[in-house]
């Protein structure tokens, strides 16, 4: 028991037990131990337990042939690759639908998050029905929603709705085509980086004549018309070097394009419209956090709506919202695991389900897929706080 | 609907716990005695072989196996606790001690017997890969199949088997993979799918299940051998025993003509020493394994010997009505064969 005292003892006087300091390195070196050492009894009892029940353990299996098919694959891929690919593919799949997900969340999300603070009643009402609905309704009813109930809604594909005959919807997915380069498109390419340089440019100086003259040049129009242009005058110039594989039914499915996976576009849809609904409602708090008399102030100089809004509350608005977006990115990356339910060939149905489950070696490709969710997170976090450092209020 | 997929994880995270803590048991027989009960790892949902009737009753050929452990073991066909699993996720819960023997369709193959720690104590159903499809397709051979969509049940041998059989007839296809066999059942009948692929005992269940079953036909084609059978894990030889002699006990009865009916009879009045050894008039095969020596005669009394079990889960008893083709007796034209008990 501590009993209160007047007068602590001076360090490096009476018994070394009753020291603060030395009491409080001892209790945290034993709490060390014990951890270290229930840790360590963990792995173990592990390695033993694998052994001793004839498990193999180790790596080696990731050079083992797959021989599974998987139907969305970004990079080569045949059953013949490696398990070692089958994680690379699978790790593709979910970058793909979480970069999605995130730029389709963050419009959505900001849309109705500003929709909901607008002065037209109906606007407002709408948004407010849109994110109760979607935020208390579970994800995975959602996407199950989306691929059962919306997308089965389709034809068959030899009924397919076409547009134009290039573009084809189906219970398959969407079919469109397949544009193929052709020996002189890389023009087209360094046009378009050329272009983004040139605009990024072009607002730097934009933004400095602003400050030194305060007279503002439309950055936006121009630069999209570089962006645009540049790139499009080269291809035509070059003789549009770009050849066109059309869809054509033939057997069962379409051959030749691009095939988009309905399990692809129910997961995206399912992720951005729940990831949307808690979107909408950080801006919301964001834009509220904004003093009015900013408002106010920016009204009584006859600034536009649009522009009070751009660049006076959301910039504000953006030091609440940031840290609670980088949130919602995660949980999105995390929720697309889900993907499993529909078929999705993400990392989860593929690598921890499917080679798994061929191989059996659940200690190591759990832990794997675990350390890629744990980076892909750590680097979005520390990609949003590096952001976050610069919405920061600068005090000039 | 079946929400499998987050189970996957939380199974895996389990095991990883289970054989983290648990240190290697031996004896499972032990286990089950003090418990009083075993548990037995089946489907989600597979008609004839393990599935839910409208009660919750489990029934199929998959769960009269581990009634019939239970009856030899334990003197009850009721004492088994079923854990549905889907395809993904049973070798883990095998191996982590979750269960004590799983009967769930299971492909015996070298790479799950060898490298996974487990091992398959005979085979309760010869099966083989074949192809579902709508019958207004006009399609008659699998060899028709190029550039179909296929759904199939994720984490099979059926995905490694289609893929090869493609492959080598220098086709293509597109892979649609589900975690349950209902879930597939359910891609290909809204769609998705031109085809369903499965054991061809599957198909004749799932085909059931689908919304119009005479629109659907199976082709020919079996491309691939699937001995389906019980697993244990491996380091315990005598629950490897007890499991694997459960089966043939099953298969000796039907040889020698002990039923379920007459085995009262039989076992009063053996008519000759087979069956005398059999139901433990004679001998102590039970005690060799470390059970009662009345185990064989529990097994036929309370779940019946194979034949019966086959006739009222897949057999000719059943919706689904299978014939027994390679699966009757060795001297009957199949090739279900036991080694005899003595």
């Amino acid at each position: 028991m501590l009993r209160p005292s007047t007068s602590l003892p001076r360090r490096g006087q009476g018994p070394l037990w009753r020291n603060p300091t030395v009491r409080a390195l001892i209790v945290q070196a034993v709490l060390f131990l014990i951890l270290a050492g229930f840790i360590g009894y963990l792995v173990h009892n592990t390695l033993n337990n694998l052994e001793s029940r004839g498990i193999q353990t180790g790596f080696g299996f990731l050079e083992g042939r797959a021989g599974f098919s998987i139907p969305q694959t970004l990079i080569d891929y045949t059953s013949d690759s490696s398990y070692g690919t089958t994680f690379v593919v699978g790790l593709l799949n979910t970058l793909l639908v979480s970069a999605l997900g995130i730029v389709a969340a963050t419009l959505i999300g900001f849309a109705v998050g500003i929709a909901r603070l607008s002065t037209n009643w109906l606007l407002a009402r709408l948004a407010t029905i849109y994110v109760e609905i979607f935020r208390n309704i579970p994800l995975l009813v959602q996407i199950l929603f989306w691929y059962y109930a919306v997308l089965r809604a389709l034809p068959s594909p030899r009924d397919s709705m076409s547009l134009f005959d290039l573009f084809f919807f189906n219970v398959r997915g969407v079919v469109m085509p397949d544009p193929q380069p052709l020996p002189g498109f890389s023009a087209t390419l360094w046009a378009l980086l050329i272009a983004v340089v040139a605009t990024l440019l072009f607002a730097r100086f934009a933004k400095r004549r602003q400050m030194a003259t305060g007279q503002a040049l439309p950055v936006y129009w121009i630069g999209a018309a570089i962006v645009i242009g540049l790139p499009l005058i080269v291809f035509l110039a070059s003789g549009a070097p770009l050849a066109w594989t059309l869809p054509e039914l033939r057997g069962f499915n379409f051959r030749g394009g691009i095939n988009i996976l309905p399990e692809l576009v129910a997961l995206w849809l399912a992720l951005s419209i729940y990831t949307a609904a808690f979107i909408a409602e950080i801006v919301r708090s964001g834009i509220l956090s904004v003093s009015h008399g900013q408002t106010e102030a920016a009204r009584s100089l006859s600034l536009p709506g649009g522009i009070t809004l751009r660049k006076i509350v959301i910039p504000q608005a953006m030091r609440v919202i940031v840290p609670q977006m980088t949130s919602q990115y995660l949980n999105l990356i995390k929720n697309s695991s889900l993907a499993t339910a529909i078929g999705y060939p993400d990392l989860v149905a593929v690598f921890a389900g499917t080679t798994l489950n061929q191989t059996g070696q659940a200690i190591e490709i759990i832990a794997m897929t675990m350390a890629v969710y744990l980076v892909i997170s750590l680097t979005v976090s520390f990609l949003m706080n590096l952001y976050n450092a610069r919405t920061l209020l600068k005090e000039r | 609907m079946r929400h499998k997929n987050k189970s996957l994880s939380l199974l895996s995270a389990a095991a990883l716990t289970a054989l983290a803590t648990s240190q290697a048991q031996a004896a499972t027989l032990d286990n089950v005695k003090s418990n009083g009960e075993f548990k037995c790892g089946v489907s989600t949902g597979l008609t004839g072989f393990s599935s839910p009737d409208e009660n919750g009753k489990w029934t199929g050929i998959d769960v009269e196996v581990c009634r019939a452990v239970a009856a030899a073991v334990l003197g009850d066909p009721t004492k088994v606790v079923f854990s549905p699993l889907t395809a993904k996720e049973r070798f883990t819960a095998l191996q982590s001690g979750e269960i004590d023997v799983l009967s769930r369709n299971t492909t015996w193959t070298a790479t799950r017997d060898n490298s996974l720690g487990l091992n398959f104590t005979g085979v309760n159903f010869y099966d083989g890969q074949g192809f579902l499809v709508r019958k207004d397709l006009g399609i008659k051979s699998a060899k028709e199949l190029d550039g179909a969509s296929i759904c199939v049940q994720a984490g099979t041998t059926t995905e490694l088997n289609m893929a090869d059989y493609f492959k080598a007839n220098d086709m293509k296809f597109q892979q649609v993979a589900f975690d349950t066999s209902d879930q597939t059942a359910q891609g290909f009948d809204s769609g998705r799918c031109d085809v369903l692929t499965s054991d061809s005992s599957q198909l004749a269940a799932l085909r059931l299940q689908l919304a119009d079953p005479s629109s659907v036909e199976i082709l020919p084609e079996r491309i691939s051998k699937e001995p389906l059978g019980p697993v244990v894990r491996q380091g315990d030889d005598q629950w490897f025993d007890i499991v694997k002699w459960t089966l043939f006990a099953m298969l000796d009865a039907e040889e020698l003509g002990v039923t379920s009916q007459n085995v009262d009879q039989m076992r009063d009045n053996p008519p000759n020493p087979d069956i005398a050894r059999l139901l433990g008039k004679d001998g102590n095969y039970g005690e060799q394994m470390g059970i009662s020596n009345d185990w064989a005669y529990n097994i036929v009394k309370m779940v019946g010997n194979y034949g019966e079990v086959f006739d009222r889960t897949v057999g000719k008893d059943s919706p689904m009505g299978l014939e027994r083709g390679i699966n009757a007796l060795w001297n009957q034209g199949g090739i279900q064969y036991a080694p005899p008990i003595r």
